[in-house]
């Protein structure tokens, strides 16, 4: 009788601390809505990383876990503009959740919230997988990070307003050290004005824009088609009559095709983390923008 | 470029004047030297500005607008439109035997559709498909398939509502039902050219019901599915009967979740149940005189699927591996009818009839992705009355004298992007009695407009 009743202690104490009783349920579809749902919930937040910084973020499979995530969801925030088009509709389609449908206060497309980049003016195919809503990769401009936090911050609160103030507090401290921390890393980074960059996928777009790098090529041939010999050499020529400073690489791209351009050209190619965890020093939003000038700083040297 | 020096220059004034201030104190110094910081400071943040600012002039003159003028523009009727997009795809057979004379042994044929089509060049299937949102409680999914004969068939055409009840989504009208795995994917989604033998044989092809679909999905963090299916049940096993309510019925179950990182699976089981009324089918007497039989019964089905997906860290771009397989078996119980338009003679029919697949796809690069399928199917017990009594001999059904059919297929593919792909797949088939069939074909699918979103 004693036994039972301990076990049935134990079963209701361990389900009365399991994630699923905190106020909300975060569905993050890529870490760094993660990270940031992190900052600003705290422990009023159970938040579930749908993907990780070695995953391409086109190409997530809509793995039967995540459907079970999408299901006790309260908030999803994802980037939307097209990125997650391989994976999310899927999830919203078969979860069952009305809450975290598009244009409900539970969903956040967070790259509706910023100014985007390059937004074609010819949409066709044969430019690649070009996104019609502009380059949805918005999380390497801190500017734009701050802008989803103010509406993350606002919607926590909209979903559960009997915390309310602790999620306003939370996000000013939030803002405060992040403004802080963006006015640290523009100084940081200003030697990186004007650096000539050859990145492998147009991921970077905001972080050039911000920090006034420019992309001079890239090595996939148009965004989404992977290079082919012929493309890489013909990068070998271009960069030889017009040298860049560094061949960038995310973690989660192919290491190869950096790496022989690299060898080819004599460029260094420079890691970038992309997002939280791409890198062990890019644990959390702040280590992520920290590591990634860190690194491109060492070219300048 | 003008502007830069512009500015430049003023820094440089800015910059130069106050330092020849050179009869001030060290305090007096040291404030001036503070405040040619500070507007240093302030010079470089507006020099920033404004070159970010030329910056995305610039970039507003070529190639990209800013994301404000995009979103001004005027809405207009056609900005409702349903996301759509159309599969283009064609094949090249090369078939050692006569197709005409495809045929499954051992099993009662379900439908023409089933074999390895013809030889020579083929177009496919062309699909267009048609989705969006009807309003705040219903999607819709529209599915045409034209054929290369020029018949247009509606192959999904459903309302679907998610969440309404939470975890429930449900769906109605016509769709493939949910029974195992590989049903519910569409053809261009497919690892290889064909369906497996299983389906051909027990489903004549990919299974459509034309009813109604609720799964409840368990909130739990385990992916934990229940399904319930009904429908008008027509196509085979089950047969077109001018009947009330309904004809098919079926419950299913998955349950799925990722092992670590790299690993995911999904397992489920499949119960359905249907009535044939009259289910003809053609097959040749032991004179050699073609004959139609049909059968009267209840069509019993279940079955087993796994699916498990590895990729390094979950990344599936440059390497990732799938296994996939199905265990389908058939109980039908009722009376069949031997030659209806002449002997017209009827007696019990019981078979019980199982088949297997398993394949596992091997992308070995980014782009590039080989295959292997093995199959079997187990001809199993089939009793039929007419036999048994000594009313008609054995000889009279050709068709259904026992066989095992067994297929053996390979497959290499290569898509140049996420919306094309060539392939090559070599089968053996012995699907036929006594006979193998070496099977090549040479096929591509290629997907215009909408990016669309696979299924696990």
């Amino acid at each position: 009788m004693n036994r039972w009743l301990t076990m049935a202690g134990a079963a209701g104490l361990s389900l009365a601390c399991s994630p699923v009783f905190a106020a909300v349920n975060v569905f993050a579809c890529l870490p760094e809505w993660a990270s940031l749902a992190t900052e600003l919930g705290g422990d009023k937040v159970s938040v579930y990383q749908a993907s990780n910084a070695l995953q391409d973020p086109h190409r997530i499979e809509a793995r039967p876990s995540l459907v079970a995530r999408m299901r006790s969801a309260d908030l999803a925030i994802c980037t939307g503009a097209e990125l997650e088009i391989g994976w999310l509709p899927v999830l919203l389609q078969t979860a069952g959740n009305q809450k975290v449908q598009p244009g409900k206060p539970g969903f956040i497309a967070a790259a509706e919230l910023v100014d985007r980049l390059e937004i074609p003016t010819r949409l066709d195919r044969a430019e690649g997988d070009i996104h019609p809503a502009g380059n949805p990769h918005i999380q390497l401009d801190p500017h734009n990070v701050a802008k989803v936090a103010a509406v993350v911050t606002q919607r926590l609160q909209q979903l559960d307003p009997a915390n309310a103030a602790y999620y306003d507090t939370r996000g000013k401290d939030f803002q405060g050290r992040w403004q802080q921390a963006i006015g640290r890393w523009e100084k940081e980074a200003a030697p990186l004005k004007g650096l000539r960059i050859v990145p492998y996928h147009k991921n970077t777009v905001y972080l050039s824009h911000w920090l006034g790098m420019s992309e001079v090529m890239y090595i996939e041939p148009k965004p989404g088609i992977p290079p082919s010999a012929g493309h890489l050499s013909e990068l070998v020529v271009r960069l030889q009559a017009e040298p860049a400073d560094a061949v960038i690489r995310t973690a989660y791209q192919d290491p190869k095709a950096a790496a022989w351009l690299s060898e080819k050209t004599k460029i260094p190619v420079v890691e970038l983390p992309y997002t939280v965890g791409g890198t062990p020093a890019a644990r959390d939003l702040f280590g992520l923008f920290d590591d990634t000038i860190a690194r491109l700083n060492k070219v300048k040297k | 470029m003008f502007r830069k020096n512009i500015l430049a220059a003023a820094v440089a004034t800015v910059f130069v004047v106050p330092a020849s201030a050179f009869a001030a104190d060290d305090a007096e110094i040291k404030k001036i030297r503070e405040e040619i910081e500070t507007i240093k400071d302030g010079y470089e943040t507006r020099i920033r500005q404004l070159e970010q600012r030329l910056e995305r002039a610039e970039q507003g003159a070529g190639a990209a607008r800013p994301a404000a003028l995009a979103q001004s523009a005027p809405a207009s009727a056609n900005a409702f439109n349903p996301a759509i997009s159309l599969i283009l795809g064609g094949q090249f057979n090369n078939l050692q035997r006569d197709p005409q004379t495809y045929q499954i042994g051992g099993f009662i044929p379900g439908s023409d559709e089933v074999g390895p089509g013809r030889r020579s060049f083929n177009l496919g299937e062309s699909e267009l498909d048609v989705s969006a949102n009807i309003d705040p409680y219903f999607s819709g999914f529209f599915v045409l398939a034209i054929t290369p004969q020029n018949e247009a068939s509606v192959e999904e055409g459903y309302v679907q509502n998610t969440g309404y009840i939470p975890g429930v989504t449900v769906k109605f009208g016509r769709f493939f039902s949910g029974f195992g795995y590989v049903n519910e994917v569409h053809a261009h989604a497919w690892d290889f050219v064909d369906l497996p033998l299983v389906h051909q044989a027990f489903f004549g092809g990919q299974l459509q019901e034309e009813g109604m679909q609720a799964r409840w999905l368990a909130p739990t963090p385990v992916f934990l599915e229940f399904g319930l299916e009904t429908g008008r049940g027509a196509n085979f096993p089950g047969s077109e009967r001018s009947k009330n309510g309904v004809n098919s019925g079926m419950i299913f179950a998955h349950v799925g979740d990722d092992v670590g990182i790299s690993n995911s699976y999904r397992f489920g089981a499949s119960y359905r149940v249907t009535h044939a009324q009259d289910r003809p089918y053609d097959d040749l007497d032991s004179l050699g005189n073609p004959v139609t039989n049909t059968f009267t019964g209840d069509s019993k089905m279940w079955g087993v699927d796994f699916v498990w997906k590895w990729a390094p860290n979950g990344n599936t771009v440059d390497r990732n591996f799938k296994f996939q397989a199905e265990y389908l078996r058939r109980k039908e119980d009722g009376d069949l009818v031997f030659d209806t338009a002449g002997a017209n003679l009827s007696d019990g029919y019981r078979s019980s009839q199982s088949g297997w697949y398993m394949q596992g796809t091997y992308q070995f690069m980014a782009r590039w992705r080989m295959g292997l399928r093995y199959e079997e199917l187990d001809g199993g017990d089939t009793d039929i009355g007419l036999v048994n009594s000594g009313a008609v001999t054995a000889a009279n059904f050709p068709r259904l004298a026992q066989n095992d059919p067994k297929r053996t297929t390979a497959m290499i593919d290569f898509s140049p992007s996420e919306f094309s792909r060539f392939r090559l797949q070599f089968a053996r088939d012995e699907a036929r009695f006594n006979e193998a069939d070496n099977q090549v074909f040479l096929q591509y699918i290629m997907s215009l407009g909408t990016h669309g979103a696979h299924k696990f």
